[in-house]
């Protein structure tokens, strides 16, 4: 995969000295573009990044055969205010709860219809995933419906004024999370890991990613469409609006994220763990943590150096489950029941 | 229907029974390319060059990333990496080997990993266009102008070069049999091959350049009215050695560093002795002991007043020197010398860093002492030229390398600077464009201010971890016997490895970074090598992501007129 010799190996996007099939497909002039310009997520929006990498690469594997159901949240709205649209795709939003099974019911009208050549992708954000439509999410895993699902993951209910989900961090700071009477911000021990839960459902392949590595985002995405099945893509979306950071910091603090080992990078097969992204710059949780305001309070005055160290075990806690040190390159397995035994929440 | 931005109707339409529309849907679905988002921004992204610290730190004043990024692309991107480099510097090969390269001690590579091998970069460059037989540019009609160049030392033939360059004829007056100054007569052929050096010099002379050797100029002002010249540069080097008084020094076998190297080079074979000591410590004693070495010299001493850090030699050379077994004497000065006897004196260093006598002497046999203690400048041409200031030996030349007397400008050596191969590339470029400047009555333009690259302008994330390729040493024992070439060259493999390791700081190299990482979809990719891409401020919102993630700090985020 790494290009030796050159200047930036693969880490950039792409580059004059990469004959074409290293560059990554944003790189391309001609590339499809599913969402286009003139949409209104706030500046340096992870989630409009994210939702590019993952629709055009999803484009480029169905040859342009592509349906996407969204659920309500960010993506949605700042995507369709009627009545412009920035989909260059077939695109159908309903509720905030049913986009799994709306995509679901797309993918069976396809198939009454014959046309296997069409591919359907569900996606929503972490409110809408993790939280309000879980049951037809779940539903879809166990179905083993032909969709591949993509959760954006800001970590919050961004769009309506920054409430926690179950995928808020501990120790975040959001409107209704507060750090108040002992409170960390949001608590330790609540929260839950979708994709370690989507693995429970033993479906064919899931995956985590962030905005800060495409090409391994592509990757996944390019992988998972050539599967059948339900497939899960949790995909990290730094949101500089409810997470407090600098509009031009969201790739480097989706980085830190993974860096740090909060956000462990993998890929499962099957129930099983098949190989994890290593970290390449290992840094302590605290560098993540002070370049966003919604962990502010951990550090003002006295601070709340108790929480980060717990933080900090979390980290380190990911980093063994998952072997994200291991330089070896190869792949490691873990098995999924090991893992839940010694998942702690609030970990993904 | 209306399109899509001047959809909204005041009134909703009544629908008719010939309307087939669902019911309730009353607009078309428009793009949002109507919504101009580009009006939110408060900071908007522009490209910039920063200058590259290898670039400001270069004496000769080569665009190294530039031409770096050129051989970057391998195969036909070396001869337009050659070309680049030859529009400041005319002697590539040469300086590939004998330049100490204040450009990799710059380098911001150095912070991430090792610095970029840029000397050795230049010396595959330099050979390859050798090899292949590269010309230099052709020059521009002739102008009628005339102007004499007195030395062929690398100040002489860089101003020759580039006056030649701009139409101008230029005489080169030599006091020594061949060309070359200090590269031949005071750098030893262990660094420096005579065949590299006579076909840099060559290469120059085919432009048309007048080359008279054997030619000593003792008076400037008669030359110039005799030979009709409009002005002259004068680069007669610094080539007297400097002398000590060493009390008993007429019973001992004494000689100077310059006398013996410039010797060397015209086929002598000074019978030096078994024990031969150095006195000094910069380049020229190095050469000096290396070149004894050679000559059969069993034990090479070099005895200086102060310590290894404080030499002023440069550290490679100083490495190279103790790898072929050169032994040194810190912190001692010669007190007085007899036959086959030296008294050492031991040094301290004061607070200041300057060596005291301590009044302790010990004993060192030697057959021979050379004396390596700096040279000064022939300074006799210029007698009869008024307004010349001279100082410490050497004259005061402006900002435009022109002396106290109008018309005349000097460089190199004999003007107060550092005294180096790269500095004096540099002085002769400088001064070419002003005395172009001068002979058109013209106002010369100087090297504009540009805003540094520093290693906080790069993203070194995106960078990939890559050791720099060390050029392979002949061994150690065959070095010592011969004056064959102690560094060899990069082969091609390595020296396109090394010039891919540049992190091309301050400048673009179309990475197409900014174009895959706007969440705005606003920066277009244009095709165009020189302008690769474009902002689309129709679209973009500011947000600085493009700058953040430009893996070499080319676009800066600048405040919106308010």
């Amino acid at each position: 995969m790494t290009a030796r010799f050159y200047q930036t190996g693969t880490f950039a996007v792409g580059g004059r000295l990469l004959d074409e099939d290293n560059r990554s497909g944003q790189s391309d002039p001609e590339r499809p573009n599913a969402i286009t310009k003139g949409h209104r997520a706030c500046q340096g929006c992870g989630e409009a990044l994210g939702a590019r990498y993952v629709l055009d690469a999803a484009v480029a594997a169905s040859g342009g055969k592509l349906i996407a159901a969204n659920g309500t949240g960010c993506l949605e709205v700042f995507s369709t205010p009627s009545p412009e649209t920035s989909w260059r795709i077939p695109w159908i939003h309903s509720l905030f709860a049913n986009a799994p099974s709306v995509a679901t019911g797309v993918a069976a009208a396809l198939r009454a219809k014959g046309r296997t050549d069409v591919r359907v992708v569900g996606q929503g954000g972490d409110g809408g995933t993790v939280d309000i439509g879980f049951a037809c999410l779940s539903g879809m895993f166990e179905r083993n419906d032909d969709v591949l699902y993509i959760c954006y993951d800001n970590q919050g209910y961004m769009n309506t004024g920054v409430q926690r989900s179950a995928a808020t961090p501990a120790g975040a700071r959001t409107a209704t999370s507060e750090p108040l009477g002992g409170h960390p911000g949001a608590d330790f021990g609540e929260g839950k890991s979708a994709p370690l839960i989507a693995m429970a459902h033993e479906i064919p392949y899931v995956a985590t990613a962030t905005v800060a590595e495409l090409r391994d985002l592509e990757q996944k995405v390019a992988r998972a469409m050539e599967i059948h099945g339900a497939r899960y893509i949790h995909v990290l979306v730094p949101c500089p609006l409810g997470w407090g950071h600098p509009t031009d910091q969201t790739i480097q603090i989706a980085r830190l994220a993974k860096e740090s080992g909060l956000f462990p990078v993998f890929e499962a097969v099957g129930g099983r763990i098949t190989s994890v992204s290593h970290i390449r710059r290992k840094v302590p949780v605290e560098e993540y943590l002070r370049a966003q305001r919604r962990f502010a309070h951990l550090f003002a005055r006295e601070g709340r150096p108790d929480v980060v160290a717990r933080l900090q075990e979390l980290a380190d806690r990911n980093i063994e489950r998952y072997g994200l040190l291991d330089d070896d390159g190869g792949d490691v397995s873990i098995d999924l029941l090991e893992a839940l035994a010694t998942a702690e929440k609030g970990a993904v | 229907m209306s399109p899509a931005r001047s959809a909204k109707p005041d009134v909703v339409p009544p629908l008719t029974n010939g309307d087939r529309r669902p019911y309730a849907i009353t607009l078309d679905v428009g793009s949002s390319l109507a919504n101009r988002t580009g009006e939110w921004r408060t900071e908007r992204p522009q490209y910039v060059h920063r200058l590259p610290p290898c670039n400001h730190a270069c004496p000769a004043g080569e665009d190294i990333q530039g031409w770096l990024y050129e051989a970057e692309a391998g195969g036909a991107g070396y001869e337009s990496a050659w070309r680049k480099l030859v529009v400041d510097n005319p002697i590539p090969a040469v300086m590939g080997r004998v330049c100490y390269h204040p450009c990799e001690t710059a380098c911001n590579r150095g912070q991430v990993d090792d610095a970029v091998g840029i000397n050795a970069v230049e010396r595959f460059l330099g050979d390859e266009a050798i090899r292949a037989g590269w010309e230099l540019p052709k020059p521009a009609p002739a102008s009628g102008k005339r102007v004499l160049v007195v030395g062929s030392g690398p100040s002489g033939l860089s101003v020759a070069y580039q006056l030649a360059l701009r139409g101008h004829h230029v005489t080169i007056r030599e006091q020594a049999a061949k060309p070359g100054g200090m590269m031949r007569y005071g750098i030893p052929t262990y660094r420096l091959p005579r065949t590299v050096l006579d076909a840099e010099i060559a290469r120059i002379l085919a432009l048309g350049v007048e080359l008279e050797c054997n030619q000593r100029i003792t008076d400037v002002k008669s030359a110039m009215r005799e030979g009709g010249f409009d002005a002259a540069f004068l680069a007669v080097g610094a080539h007297v050695a400097k002398h000590t008084e060493i009390p008993g020094g007429t019973a001992s076998h004494i000689l100077d560093a310059v006398a013996l190297l410039h010797g060397i080079e015209d086929g002598e074979k000074p019978q030096l002795g078994r024990r031969v000591v150095i006195y000094g410590g910069g380049d020229t004693a190095l050469d000096a002991a290396r070149s004894a070495l050679r000559l059969g010299v069993a034990e090479p001493i070099i005895v200086y007043r102060r310590n290894r850090e404080k030499m002023p030699a440069d550290p490679s050379e100083l490495i190279e020197a103790e790898e072929e077994g050169i032994t040194f004497h810190w912190l001692s000065t010669i007190a007085s010398a007899e036959e086959g006897q030296l008294k050492i004196e031991r040094m301290e260093l004061d607070d200041t860093g300057y060596p005291q006598p301590t009044g302790e002497f010990e004993d060192l046999a030697a057959d021979a002492v050379v004396l390596a203690l700096g040279q000064d400048a022939d300074l006799q041409l210029l007698e009869g030229l008024d307004g010349i200031e001279v100082a410490n030996h050497t004259v005061k030349v402006d900002d435009h390398m022109m002396t106290g007397h109008p018309g005349v400008f000097a460089g190199g050596d004999m003007v107060p600077d550092d005294r180096t191969v790269a500095v004096a590339i540099g002085h002769g470029r400088r001064a070419a464009r002003c005395i172009d400047a001068w002979l058109r009555d013209e106002a010369a333009a100087l090297d504009a201010e540009r805003e540094l690259a520093s290693i906080e302008n790069i993203n070194t994330w995106y960078y990939e971890d890559a050791p720099r390729t060390v050029r392979p040493q002949l061994e150690d024992i065959r070095r010592q016997t011969t004056f064959e070439e102690v560094v060899k060259g990069l082969d091609e493999s390595s020296a396109l490895f090394e010039a891919r390791r540049c992190l091309s700081c301050g400048n673009c190299f179309s990475c197409d970074n900014c174009f895959g990482v706007c969440p705005d979809n606003a920066v277009i990719k244009t095709g165009d090598e020189g302008e690769p891409y474009v902002f689309d401020l129709d679209y973009c919102k500011g947000c600085g992501t493009c700058a953040t993630e430009c893996p070499c700090g080319a676009i800066e985020m600048i405040p919106e007129a308010t």
